[in-house]
């Protein structure tokens, strides 16, 4: 590996979108959130609803003005970094990414409304009037940002004619074969994470102090809701693999060490491989593979063998995959067993385990969120335009990629550690008991 | 009016709401830091505090919206400004990321840190300093452009007069804007204490800001004849620019409608802002990037203008609301919801 501009500029990239999805995840989930605590509330006349609501809404304050800023840097750097890139794309691509400061703009706005509104309308159901445009701010900004790169996957909306862009179609550029899975997949896995997030702070809190009768509501609607989003997530995820085995095969066959086009193809659970392609250690299913790529054991999936050498990508993405299905079985299943025992009255769906389990389920799903990310981008390797451009034509060549990945690691770090202490800081000082009586003394 | 045109307006357009508000929010933060050490905090910063905490995201959305549509109309823009301002853009992007987060943290977590404050105070004053190097940039003489290569010629800009009195500008006029803006608010908020502070200071920054401007003016004579004959050629421009700059002070001085007197600010603005922008023309980066040459294909083009006609309609009455509710709304302002 050697550190050269492209290099370092992959490397930045990749940090600040690492450093960004996590505050970009809860940007898009935690209103809907919000938005159902504060339904809940208002319809049920239940003051702890309406609490979780206003606690809610004062962390993500805090997370979106990272996620902002955060999200800032990386528009920027997208220029910087990948000058010629941009110079192209801007040409076909430019409508999503313009459509998503209008986004952007609109949920700013009522978030400003909303966080310093709570006691300034009669009737109630106005301020939850304002959730809604910040819901539908938010998704959208996660569509739009995710046809862009739906758009790097699947290429298309214009020609290229002796190195001019002409027959520009910018509507067939954003809906583009990659867009609909991709788009459904990664807006449920937001609001799935969010959830589980939520729940695992929850359920932490339970086991240290004895919850009250306010985090159990809260416990229940976040596990609730996490199940339906996880479920959700793993129907857009099966999507996805499909649209892989269609479209972008070779990314698949990466994924599941799969190299000779066959039917009844077997899927490859974790597992090492050798300089020959030879895979041991592995847990295999047969057929499993084909009946992914298309509902049917005969589905006939194109191996990596099929694709020139410099054009396939690392093989490493594998655990990522692997990692992110396992962590969305993980979640649903823990999640289910909630509910099942919030019915069964044999079972107490309080106890240390399970809690221990929930708290688990938070962070694990932001990693698979993280790894199914890295899977989707070093999976297009060499690419940075799936069959246009690659990667090494489109860098900077500046000399100063490493000192601002530098400077950018550095504010990472240091973003990170106060985000994380202020958070703490802010709800420990002011727990739920007191700001309960102090709002809706009885 | 073509394609290229429209385009630049509309960018210039929210690059001057972004100068209005951001300068705003950056001279706050200073003033803040100021209240703060001379120990006249409990006067000013809920005063501050009331009118940016529900603004400071759209404030910043004024930036990302002009630097997404630059790329998007002036793909070309990229190329250049992307090689050359990789490491002043950077050094931009930390202190504004440094600047909205700390902001947050000290505004909902942990209240009354001083250090929060500082680093708000301090980068409200280098952050214009670091944007400003882009329309310095814009001028020419900083690049070198051999085949496919672009080379930041760092050195000359630290040792540009040009450069050094743009930024002298763009700080005195971020301490002006926004303390004309605050006399206005405080005023509102009939908090006569923190309007006699403010009317100092913007009475104080009122003489320095005319005097930097002309600096540039005599500075750009030097760095780029050609563009400085263009502006001579609009000289109305800024004449009226200067009109509105009497009338402002005249009225702060009078202790009277300060409303208008701000509105007058945003005029003398406005007049030097467009002068400047439309004697730049047709180059967007001297003299290798003009607004013909490199504005995107026209179906590109043509949807952007109908997504953004379709944006306004829908912002602006948000924004409205926003405004309605936190800016005109006196009972807000006085503290008392
Ligand atoms: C909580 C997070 C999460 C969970 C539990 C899952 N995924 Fe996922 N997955 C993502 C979060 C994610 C993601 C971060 O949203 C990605 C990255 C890029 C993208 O489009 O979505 C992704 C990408 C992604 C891709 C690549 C799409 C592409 O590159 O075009 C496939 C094939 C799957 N996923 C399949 C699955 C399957 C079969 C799952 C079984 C449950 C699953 N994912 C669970
Ligand atoms: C937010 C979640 C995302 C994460 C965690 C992520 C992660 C990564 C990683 C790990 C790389 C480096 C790949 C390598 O070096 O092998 C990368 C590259 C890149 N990503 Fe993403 N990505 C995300 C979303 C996006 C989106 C939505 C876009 C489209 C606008 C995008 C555009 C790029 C570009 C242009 C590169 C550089 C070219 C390349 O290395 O392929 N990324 N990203
Ligand atoms: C899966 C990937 C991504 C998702 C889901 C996502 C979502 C978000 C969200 C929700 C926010 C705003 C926080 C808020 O206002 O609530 C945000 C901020 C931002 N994102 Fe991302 N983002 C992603 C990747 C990217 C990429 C690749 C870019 C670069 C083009 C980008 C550009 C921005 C910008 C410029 C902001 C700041 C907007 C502002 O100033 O209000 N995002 N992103």
């Amino acid at each position: 590996m050697e550190l050269d501009s492209v290099m370092l500029s992959q490397l930045l990239t990749a940090s600040t979108l690492i450093f960004h999805v996590i505050f970009a995840t809860l940007g898009v989930g935690v209103p809907i959130m919000i938005a159902i605590a504060e339904f809940l509330g208002i319809k049920r006349n239940d003051s702890h609803y309406l609490l979780l609501a206003r606690r809610w809404a004062r962390g993500y304050t805090i997370t979106v003005a990272v996620g902002v800023v955060t999200g800032t840097a990386i528009g920027l750097q997208l220029a910087l970094l990948w000058p010629s890139f941009m110079q192209v794309a801007g040409q076909v691509i430019a409508l999503p990414l313009f459509m998503e400061t209008f986004a952007f703009f609109f949920e700013a706005i009522f978030l400003g409304i909303y966080l310093y509104t709570w006691d300034r309308f009669k009737n109630r159901w106005l301020h939850w009037l304002l959730t809604i445009p910040i819901m539908i701010g938010s998704t959208l900004s996660a569509f739009f940002i995710t046809t862009v790169n739906a758009f790097m996957n699947q290429p298309q909306g214009f020609e290229i004619v002796d190195g001019k862009t002409v027959n520009i179609d910018p509507i067939a550029a954003m809906f583009n074969p990659a867009t609909p899975s991709k788009v459904f997949h990664v807006v449920m896995s937001s609001y799935m994470t969010s959830a589980f997030i939520l729940a695992a702070i929850t359920a932490f809190i339970i086991l240290r102090k004895k919850g009250t009768d306010y985090h159990k509501k809260a416990l229940r609607l976040t596990m609730v809701a996490g199940f339906i989003f996880a479920a959700g997530t793993a129907f857009a995820g099966d999507l996805s693999a499909k649209f892989l085995a269609d479209y972008q095969p070779e990314k698949l066959a990466a994924a599941e060490w799969h190299f000779e086009t066959e039917q009844n193809a077997d899927l490859i659970i974790f597992g090492t491989i050798n300089e020959d392609g030879e895979v041991s250690n592995e847990i295999r299913l047969p057929g499993v593979l084909s009946f992914l790529a298309g509902n049917s054991f005969d589905t006939e999936v194109i191996g990596l063998n099929e694709f020139p050498e410099d054009e396939q990508p690392p093989l490493w993405i594998h655990y990522m995959f692997d990692l992110m299905v396992i962590i969305g079985m993980y979640s649903l299943f823990i999640a289910g067993i909630f509910i099942v025992f919030i019915f069964m009255k044999r079972f107490n769906e309080w106890n240390k385990p399970l809690l221990w389990g929930i708290v688990a389920s938070g962070p694990l799903a932001m990693l698979a969120i993280e790894f199914g990310w890295i899977f989707a981008e070093v999976g297009r390797q060499p690419w940075i335009l799936r069959g246009l451009m690659t990667v090494d034509q489109a860098s900077t060549t500046s000399g100063d990629v490493g000192i601002a990945l530098a400077m950018f690691l550095l504010l990472y770090g240091v973003l990170g550690t106060f985000c994380v202490t202020v958070l703490i800081k802010m709800f420990k000082n002011k727990p739920p008991e007191a700001e309960l009586e102090r709002r809706f003394p009885k | 009016m073509s394609l290229e045109l429209i385009g630049i307006t509309v960018l210039w357009i929210f690059l001057y709401g972004y100068l209005i508000v951001a300068s705003i929010d950056f001279g706050a933060g200073f003033f803040a830091y100021y209240a703060r050490v001379s120990k006249q905090e409990h006067i000013m910063s809920q005063l501050i505090n009331r009118y940016l905490s529900p603004v400071w995201e759209v404030t910043n959305v004024f930036f990302v919206f002009f630097f997404v549509g630059l790329i998007g109309f002036f793909p070309d823009t990229a190329y250049y400004f992307g090689t050359a301002l990789l490491i002043p853009g950077s050094v931009g992007i930390i202190l504004l990321a440094i600047r909205g987060a700390f902001y947050a943290f000290g505004n909902y977590g942990s209240k009354n840190s001083t250090f929060f404050l500082f680093l708000y105070g301090a980068t409200g004053l280098l952050i214009p300093a670091a944007l400003s190097t882009a329309l310095t940039i814009s001028e020419g003489g900083f690049l070198d452009v051999s085949d496919n290569n672009v080379v930041f010629l760092a050195k000359e800009l630290f040792t540009s007069p040009y450069s050094w009195s743009v930024v002298v500008l763009a700080i005195v006029s971020v301490l002006y804007i926004s303390a004309s803006f605050l006399t206005y608010y405080a005023d509102r908020a009939e908090d006569m204490e923190s309007r006699g502070i403010m009317r100092k200071f913007s009475l104080l920054w009122s003489a320095p800001t005319i005097v930097a401007s002309l600096m540039v003016f005599v500075a750009l004579r030097e760095h780029n004849p050609e563009h400085f004959q263009n502006a001579i050629d609009i000289w109305w421009m800024f004449g009226l620019s200067l009109v509105f700059f009497m009338i402002a002070t005249f009225l702060v001085y009078q202790k009277k409608m300060f409303g208008i007197g701000f509105i007058m600010v945003m005029l003398q603005f406005f007049f030097a802002f467009f002068g400047y922008g439309a004697s730049h023309l047709p180059y967007i980066l001297y003299p290798y990037i003009t607004i013909e040459g490199s504005v995107v294909n026209e179906t590109m083009g043509t949807a952007l203008v109908v997504v953004f006609i379709a944006g306004l309609l829908l912002l602006i009455p948000s924004l409205y609301l926003l405004m309605r509710l936190f800016l005109f709304d006196a009972d807000y302002i006085k503290g008392k919801k």
